[in-house]
């Protein structure tokens, strides 16, 4: 990660402060949201979340593989308006070979150890969102888009 | 704890519940000392109010649409006239008023009180706020008193409170807020007293006016001073002063009057009195076992009454105390009818002047010594007026906040700013020049030769009428378009393509007519009570001369600024060299044939207003949404023209929004072709939000890195009614 972005550091800190996140996918135009556990790659190019492969969301990224991921820190107070930042992945995903990718695996697993069960499942999918640009918002109306190299 | 605590309650429980100012008179009162009659309105009372209104969350939105230490002053005074418009617009929550209505009606009825900020933590040995709260004198009736203790609440948020708590590392989001409602003493003499002098030595200071005290402890009214030896028998030493005024209760508050000649004639105090404030000064510091500072009065019966007492927060000069400072933030009336004076006789005549006395000399029959001299000379008077432009021009510019907070207190009204549609600005000196480039693009409008002529680059002089105006406009405020601000005769290719431009498109018209403003003052008229009328009128008055000055003042440095670069052009074109950044210092070094100094850096008070773009790193990082302060309502839609330097001016198009680092007037002269304008430095009294709001042009103010988040090129949409500007 370039290290003169203090942005960059923010969204850092907040993809790891969090475990959850809503994912967006949309089936021919019409959205649909889901909340998933998700974990980030250290150069924040990539997002990995799993999924069962019966799913809605997973039925839709086969076929549309652009999807949006919310990750913020509310606290459904009101002081949320003032204090709460978000940030929205965007980008393309990809189901991830388990077996041919362990890393994969691993960065996901750090994050969310008790879901070593549900990954190691066969009809589980990892799932990984190459982050196109993230756009984040604080400040209550204050955003700013990262387009990351591709 | 209660909503509602006696002086003694407020002793018991302390500074956090009911602020030092309370406990201080509980530990008075409870010690034989007399003091007014009153209560405290605890901590609760104001958590309550904040807590069920939702205006808690309001201010932190407010204090939070970017970080406080990259907030401007004027930011966060804008910020905290909001705040202090919520208060006012904000009435108690029912259940509060149903508590506190018959509480204070049965305590006070309709005596006249003093209604006064009691924080914790304010009057603390460690960081006293003395003086940057709010206090209210001769408040009379339930109603009357509730809003001064919503307009107390709100000094807690007042632009040199919120500042200096920053200053003194206090959390600035969880503070609060007790308030003391005491009877008013009208004090036929009143003052303050130091048990120990906080500028050093061991004697006691005791400072009296006529009057109410309010007077001495704002600045209003000189006061007599009396250096007391500490030990028996007393030595008094008396520093008289030229004693003319004094502050007095009228209806709804207090106002400054002249003093009987009898009075002026005679010390407030005499010795026996000196005295008697002494002895009450010890013996509170003996009870209290620390050095005290206390204010008193003395009443109908001769009495000393003491109305607070706090530790002395500072014995001994304290260079950081910096509460001097913030307090200079605001200043009063008097203070400001008296620089006034002073800057419509001495500063604005004599920066005329200078400059026209400069223009006279025909620079180039002088030998390259005498220019030199003339060039350095030329510096010294312009560096001699910058300061002046620090030190009483820009603190004038509180002439309009002063009334802005008077007319809000009067009219309640919805948008915090209308204030500012009743100053009108027709004399403004950059407007008035902008009206007269609009009447040479009319000329070019409506003559269609003329405009082929010059879309052609071709002649003009042909054309009268045209060229005889120009060439009026070129004397008067020289090539805008040049930095330099060139006499030259002829046209310039940028004035060219700047009138070309505006003759595009149909005139653009002032949007604040001279009856919308007169329509405003008649109604303000209305609102103010037939007593307050004179005052109200006059601190209008000072206001408009503020408001114009405010932009007016550049213009005329501005003036002087030309004929320093007058002189330095005329050096360079013998030096003939092509360099254009060689400083005054420079020119004359080498004028005289000596080596080229290196150049220093910028002087403290530069004017520069460009910055210099932040290096990109290899992720693109493109603002998309950055908000600021809403600073001149309107929606409006175009391409982002980003100003870094006076030469990006030159490629300035109808519909273009300008984006920069700060407006000065000598770049306003493109606000009339603006789609809109975006400005990194904030405030809603800065130039280009005054000129904005005049031409009716969207305008978003405090928009941080506005100019290396923006780039040139980009398709904005800028918000004026919520300060966003959306980037595509």
């Amino acid at each position: 990660m370039p290290e003169d972005h203090n942005q960059l550091r923010e969204i850092a800190a907040l993809l790891a402060s969090q475990k959850l996140c809503v994912l967006a996918t949309a089936d021919e135009g019409v959205p649909y949201t889901s909340i998933v556990a998700f974990a980030e790659t250290a150069d924040l190019h990539r997002l990995l979340f799993v999924t069962t492969r019966q799913t809605r969301k997973f039925r839709n990224i086969s076929g549309n593989s652009n999807v949006a991921l919310l990750i913020d820190n509310r606290t459904n107070t009101e002081e949320d308006l003032h204090n709460a930042a978000a940030v929205t992945a965007a980008g393309t995903v990809q189901e991830i070979d388990k077996d041919a990718q362990p890393e994969c695996s691993s960065v996901f697993l750090d994050k969310h150890p008790y879901l070593q069960d549900f990954l190691a499942a066969p009809t589980t999918a990892l799932v990984a969102l190459d982050v196109r640009s993230y756009i984040w918002v604080d400040h209550f109306q204050h955003v700013v888009q990262y387009d990351l190299p591709a | 704890m209660n909503l509602i605590a006696s002086y003694q309650e407020a002793h018991a429980a302390g500074s956090a519940e009911c602020g030092g100012k309370a406990a201080a008179l509980g530990f008075l009162q409870f010690n034989g000392f007399t003091v007014p009659e009153g209560l405290c309105l605890t901590c609760r009372a104001y958590r309550d109010y904040i807590g069920g209104t939702g205006l808690g969350e309001r201010i932190m939105m407010e204090l939070n649409r970017k970080p406080m230490d990259k907030m401007r002053w004027e930011e966060v005074w804008d910020a905290a006239l909001r705040i202090r418009n919520m208060f006012l617009r904000t009435p108690l929550p029912q259940e509060l008023a149903r508590s506190l209505t018959p509480l204070i009606e049965e305590h006070f009825g309709n005596r006249p009180v003093a209604v006064r900020s009691s924080a914790p933590g304010e009057d603390s040995g460690s960081g006293s706020f003395a003086g940057l709260h709010a206090s209210f004198v001769n408040i009379s009736g339930t109603e009357a008193i509730l809003e001064h203790v919503r307009l107390v609440w709100a000094s807690l948020w007042s632009d040199a409170a919120l500042m200096y708590r920053k200053e003194l590392k206090l959390d600035v989001f969880s503070a609060s807020m007790a308030v003391i409602i005491q009877e008013l003493v009208h004090g036929s003499v009143s003052g303050v007293a130091f048990s120990i002098d906080p500028a050093g030595g061991d004697n006691a200071v005791i400072e009296a006016v006529y009057g109410l005290n309010q007077g001495l402890v704002d600045g209003t009214v000189q006061p007599d001073r009396w250096k007391v030896s500490r030990k028996r028998p007393l030595r008094l030493e008396h520093y008289p002063v030229p004693r003319g005024s004094m502050l007095v209760p009228v209806p709804g508050g207090v106002r400054c009057v002249p003093l009987p000649p009898e009075a002026a004639a005679r010390p407030p105090l005499d010795d026996a009195q000196v005295g008697a404030v002494f002895d009450q000064c010890l013996s509170l510091e003996k009870l209290a076992g620390t050095p005290q500072d206390m204010e008193w009065t003395i009443n109908d019966a001769g009495a000393v009454v003491l109305l607070q007492a706090r530790p002395i927060t500072t014995t001994g000069s304290d260079p950081d105390d910096k509460r001097v400072w913030y307090r200079s933030l605001s200043r009063t009336f008097e203070n400001l009818k008296k620089l006034r004076e002073r800057i419509e006789k001495e500063i604005v005549p004599g920066m005329l002047q200078d400059a026209s006395q400069m223009a006279r000399l025909a620079l180039r029959e002088l030998n390259d010594q005498v220019l030199a001299a003339e060039i350095e000379h030329r510096n010294e008077v312009y560096q001699k007026w910058i300061k002046v432009y620090w030190d009483d021009l820009i603190p004038f510019a509180h002439g309009v906040r002063l009334f802005g907070q008077y007319y809000n207190d009067i009219v309640h009204p919805e948008n915090p700013y209308e204030f500012v549609d009743l100053l009108g600005s027709r004399d403004f000196q950059s407007l008035n020049r902008n009206q007269k480039l609009e009447e040479l693009a009319s000329i070019i409008r409506q003559d269609e030769k003329l405009m082929n002529s010059l879309q052609q680059g071709g002649e003009y002089e042909l054309f009268q009428a045209f060229s005889g105006k120009l060439a009026q406009f070129i004397e008067e405020y020289g090539d805008l378009t040049s930095p330099l601000l060139r006499r030259a005769s002829g046209l310039s290719a940028g004035m060219r393509k700047l009138l070309l431009e505006m003759a595009s498109r149909p005139e653009r018209k002032r949007h604040v007519t001279e009856e919308d403003v007169s329509r405003l003052t008649a109604r303000f008229a209305m609102q103010v009570t037939p007593e307050q009328l004179p005052q109200a009128m006059e601190m209008l008055e000072l206001a408009r001369v503020s408001y114009r000055l405010r932009d007016d003042d550049n213009v005329y440095l501005h003036g002087v600024e030309a004929q320093l670069n007058a002189a330095m052009l005329e050096g360079q074109r013998r030096l003939r060299d092509p360099a254009r950044e060689l400083t005054a210092e420079q020119i004359c070094a080498l004028l005289c044939g000596r080596e080229k100094p290196e150049a220093e850096s910028a002087p403290e008070h530069s004017m520069a207003v460009f910055t210099e773009q932040k290096p990109q790193s290899g992720i693109s990082v493109t603002a998309r949404q950055l908000t600021g302060q809403p600073s001149s309502p309107g929606l409006a839609t175009g391409r982002a023209r980003v100003i870094t330097c006076h030469e990006d001016l030159a490629g300035f198009c109808n519909g273009d929004i300008l984006v920069c680092d700060a407006i000065s007037p000598t770049m306003t002269f493109v606000v009339p072709l603006a789609g809109a304008i975006v400005e990194r430095r904030g405030g809603m009294l800065i130039h280009g939000a005054i000129i904005a709001r005049e031409y009716g042009i969207p305008c978003v103010t405090g928009v941080e890195d506005a100019v290396s988040e923006i780039k040139d090129g980009a398709n904005l949409t800028v918000d004026g009614f919520l300060g966003i500007v959306r980037v595509d």
